[in-house]
């Protein structure tokens, strides 16, 4: 094993004393001179057309600079099907709906404003149930796009499923449903927006994709013929991402189009109400699936049709079945696979991207089946997901090329450390779910890079400019620790910055996992040119071979003879301040060598692939249908490990998101309305919640990877619902299809399977008509 | 309306004038200017707004600036030393992972401080039971229990992580 100085090390977050003491700035702290206060009108309907908007009380009102409708601005098209704008024109869709929005000089004043606002709305009929919106005559949430039905036609067919589900001694098949969950980002959204004299826009934004966002921009000012200006987004610190800041916003246009009236900033900071209305939330799944096996257990099928519901609008979340093929073909080995999913529109609340972009959803699908197929097939659970792991060397049907691969080591893990065959008092039970996540980028967009230019002062000391987007996951840490590695530095001699898209290169963003991937093997590659640069120049001074010298705590050595050495400051003074002197700055762009997906959906989307299992210890309370999880191992095989201790804090983190979305989370939709935006009836967990947690990795060095590392960002809350389920339905014996698996849903099943009704009444009986509970 | 009045902020003698709806919250980083505490919900729900009065942990944001007169106020920028140097559950958090976004970390920190003053020797259940009222969602609070513990002489030994393959080796 390699002796690193930096790499594989604790180091604590670069800013995590700045975060320790209050003295980060996130958007809510940020104020500009002269700036105002934007507020957003929302729709009162689900679907309805707008009859009229009279804003003449609202405009008169002191305070206010300005007063928009759709009216007032250009057609700016957003989102990855272009089907949303700023400010709604004709009709709202959703509850959510931007109908005006108003610039004050104060907050308050703007508040007021929104309330004289007067909006005469026509209600139409609308719909909630993506299989309803499938049926013919139902109401058109776009007209002019003719059906509900989005047209991505997200359908693959690999091998001969019938054929194999012929030959299948074994077949299961279920329908599983997930509803919506939100991010619950601790920071709320935000953006503030300003134009220079020459109409060039500068917008501080909470983004994970601030490239990607300047572009978007761009568009919005050539639709305001603005064409040609200069975009600049300053990301402050961000106070959490977990996806929701994937998409550009109707609030981030809207702040523009309000700065752009003004001639002022204008800033837009949602309180928490808003956070939890008028953001996205991950998709909602109706989904039918089934698995078969031959005698022995191998798998032989998988057929999987899905039903997402888009909401209102589309965003980059609805392109999530292209990630859902990844688990659908690939988590095991399986020679025949169907897939077939459709976006629908409706009028709820527009999804999106979140943590596992669509993993999760298939996942728990998959892999509660899977124990279902091994209870009929007679095989042990472990047993039956060993005998179809994936191996070191596959091509899955899709095409995805499995490089490393320690699944089988991560179940034996789970195996060992959650006790699996130990004893089981009444109530208790253990389940287990895989995962296979990209590892090594994911190209879902024309580019997968990220740049990173870095430069060396008199000193020793680097700046490295990184594309990359840290929103508290500690990407600028493990950043700094490879190029503090390689350079033979010591961490704190490492500045990253990554604020800026004026000074920062391009990166495609902070998603599938990638950064560590993509942006360390940027900032690597930068180093490695300058490192080359440093060993001729030590070489000249030390009258040594290139291949003898060693680099470490801030030196450069003889890897034989250790006193002949010279400081890197020394070292970089000396080319500086000679005759032709010269300073080293160095610059690179790493794109992996993945492939987009071809016609037939195959393509190695991912350089590498992370695998892991999760195991997990319930007690379910029968009487109450309460389920306590009494402990949880979370295996992963992780490539390197570069910093062991932000690493557990992804998988701890992502472990308490996925418990929360497999038992209390759900943003309750009453035809459309949130009827739950707020933290009281939204239940993430508390420190009160919290499970014994072990995360050990496994480290499969990647050839790819910086110092062999993978992505970690997202599995920690990819298998957690389906390892909870089939936990329950060891310890009582009910199948939960639905999530979360409240403690009402346990106890229906309990009964169910009894033959009683909710009520606990024997079905049939007499009295078992009173009983009207509801969920 | 508003009324004067006078109290200790973060170790300081202080007075000024509150209007009488203002909260502690909006006086902390309005009309003081400090802005380390922040606003999470608005309505005591998450914790990121917490402060200390009089020794006590309170959610800002549902604590009126009147009712600071006569009392100490103690927001994260005063718990550092006035070196710089940072307090011992400033110091835990950063080397243990207490902190990712770092959103709730002042009001999370400020929360434990409460409760270390009234009982150095806090056992994790009195840990949870003090930071149940703060809400995390990038740590699962894992790493932030440690960091307490670690402070109350409590703090589990060695690292989590275990490697036990390399194929380099």
């Amino acid at each position: 094993m390699h002796d690193f100085s930096t790499v594989g090390k604790r180091v604590p977050k670069l800013d995590a004393a700045d975060k320790a003491t209050g003295r980060s700035r996130y958007i809510q702290d940020l104020k500009l001179p002269g700036m105002l206060y934007g507020k957003i009108l929302y729709s009162k309907y689900a679907h309805a057309r707008i009859v009229n908007i009279d804003v003449s009380q609202a405009r008169a009102l002191p305070g206010v600079r300005a007063v928009l409708t759709a009216e007032d601005i250009p057609d700016i098209k957003m989102g990855v099907y272009k089907d949303n704008r700023p400010l709604k024109k004709g009709k709202v869709r959703s509850y959510r709906d931007e109908v005006a929005a108003v610039a004050a000089v104060d907050p308050e004043t703007a508040r007021k404003a929104l309330r004289l606002i007067d909006v005469v709305y026509d209600p139409l009929p609308a719909v909630f149930d993506p299989e309803t919106a499938m049926r013919e005559g139902a109401p058109l949430v776009h007209e002019a796009h003719k059906t509900n039905v989005l047209r991505m036609p997200w359908k693959l067919h690999y091998g001969d499923v019938e054929a194999a589900r012929r030959e299948a001694a074994f077949v299961v098949s279920e329908r599983f449903t997930t509803t919506w969950v939100t991010h619950c980002c601790m920071g709320t959204s935000g953006a503030i927006a300003e134009f220079d004299p020459g109409n060039n826009l500068t917008i501080h934004s909470n983004t994970q994709i601030p490239s990607l966002a300047q572009k978007d921009f761009l568009e919005a000012l050539a639709a305001m013929g603005l064409a040609n200006r200069r975009v600049r987004v300053i990301k402050p610190c961000i106070g959490g991402g977990f996806g929701s800041k994937l998409d550009t916003y109707a609030y981030e246009y809207i702040a523009i189009l309000l700065a752009y009236h003004t001639r002022r900033p204008v800033k837009i900071e949602f309180d928490r109400t808003e956070e939890f209305i008028a953001t996205s939330t991950r998709q909602p799944t109706l989904t039918t699936i089934s698995q078969g096996c031959d005698q022995d257990g191998k798998l032989l099928f998988r057929d999987v049709k899905m039903i997402l519901d888009n909401g209102a609008y589309t965003s980059w979340g609805a392109t999530t079945p292209s990630v859902m093929m990844m688990p659908i073909t690939t988590l095991y080995r399986v020679p025949n696979v169907r897939y077939e999913a459709s976006c629908v529109y409706t009028n709820n609340t527009y999804s999106q991207a979140m943590r596992g972009y669509g993993n999760p959803q298939a996942t728990f699908a998959i892999e509660s089946t899977i124990d279902m197929l091994a209870e009929a097939a007679g095989i042990e659970p472990l047993e039956f997901r060993r005998i179809n792991a994936n191996q070191p060397g596959d091509v899955s049907t899709q095409g995805l090329r499995i490089t490393t691969c320690g699944l089988s080591e991560c179940m034996d893990a789970v195996k060992a450390k959650l006790g699996w065959d130990q004893p089981r008092s009444s109530g208790e039970g253990v389940g287990v779910a895989s995962l296979i996540h990209v590892g090594g980028g994911a190209r879902v967009y024309k580019s997968d890079g990220c740049g990173a230019i870095l430069k060396m002062d008199d000193f020793g000391k680097v700046d490295i400019f990184t594309g990359a987007t840290d929103m508290g996951q500690g990407s600028d840490t493990v950043i700094a620790q490879i190029v503090a590695e390689e350079l033979g530095l010591n961490i704190e001699d490492i500045h990253v910055i990554h604020s800026d898209t004026d000074i920062c290169p391009w990166d495609v963003g902070a998603h599938a996992s990638r950064t560590t991937f993509v942006a360390g093997n940027a900032a690597l590659g930068a180093a490695r040119k300058i490192k080359s640069r440093i060993l001729e120049m030590a070489a000249k001074e030390l009258y040594a071979p290139l291949e003898k010298l060693v680099l470490g705590n801030r030196h450069i050595q003889h890897a034989e003879e250790p006193d002949r050495k010279v400081e890197i400051g020394k070292l970089l003074r000396k080319a500086h301040f000679s005759h032709g002197g010269q300073m080293l700055m160095a610059e690179s762009f790493y794109d992996p060598a993945n492939e987009n997906m071809g016609k037939d959906f195959r393509g190695n989307m991912s350089m590498t692939y992370t695998f892991g299992a999760h195991g997990v210890r319930v007690k379910v309370d029968e009487e109450t249908g309460k389920v306590k999880v009494l402990n949880y191992v979370a295996v992963h095989d992780v490539g390197r490990a570069i910093n062991p201790m932000l690493l557990e804090g992804q998988v701890y983190g992502g472990v308490m998101m996925g418990l929360g979305y497999a038992l209390s989370e759900q943003v309750i939709l009453e035809r459309g309305e949130t009827m739950n935006p707020n933290f009281r009836d939204y239940k993430i967990l508390t420190a009160k919640d919290v499970v014994p947690i072990e995360a050990p990795v496994l480290e499969t060095p990647d050839k790819d990877g910086p110092y062999g590392a993978k992505g970690i960002g997202e599995p920690g809350c990819v298998p957690t619902a389906p390892a909870v389920a089939n936990a329950i339905y060891n310890a009582v014996g009910v199948r939960i299809r639905e999530l979360p698996i409240t403690p009402e849903r346990v106890l229906a099943a309990l009964r169910a399977k009894k033959g009683l009704d909710l009520c606990g009444i024997q079905k049939g009986a007499e009295s078992a008509a009173a009983c009207v509970i509801e969920e | 309306m508003a009324r004067d009045i006078s109290f200790v902020f973060n170790g300081n003698n202080m007075t000024a004038r509150v209007e009488d709806h203002w909260t502690l919250l909006y006086f902390i980083r309005e009309e003081l200017g400090y802005t380390g505490t922040k606003e999470g919900c608005g309505s005591g729900e998450c914790g990121a707004c917490t402060v200390i009065v009089d020794g006590a942990a309170v959610n800002s944001c549902i604590y009126l600036a009147a009712e600071l007169d006569g009392r100490s106020l103690l927001t994260i920028e005063g718990l550092a030393a006035a070196d710089g140097s940072l307090h011992p559950l400033q110091k835990a958090f950063v080397e243990r992972g207490g902190i990712q976004c770092g959103f709730c970390s002042p009001g999370m920190i400020l929360s434990a401080k409460a409760l270390l003053d009234e009982n150095p020797a806090a056992s994790e259940e009195d840990i949870r039971a003090a930071i149940a009222g703060n809400l995390c969602r990038c740590t699962g609070y894992i790493q932030i229990i440690d960091s307490i513990k670690s402070v109350c002489g409590d703090a589990p030994e060695g690292p989590r992580v275990v490697a036990w393959r390399d194929e380099e080796s």
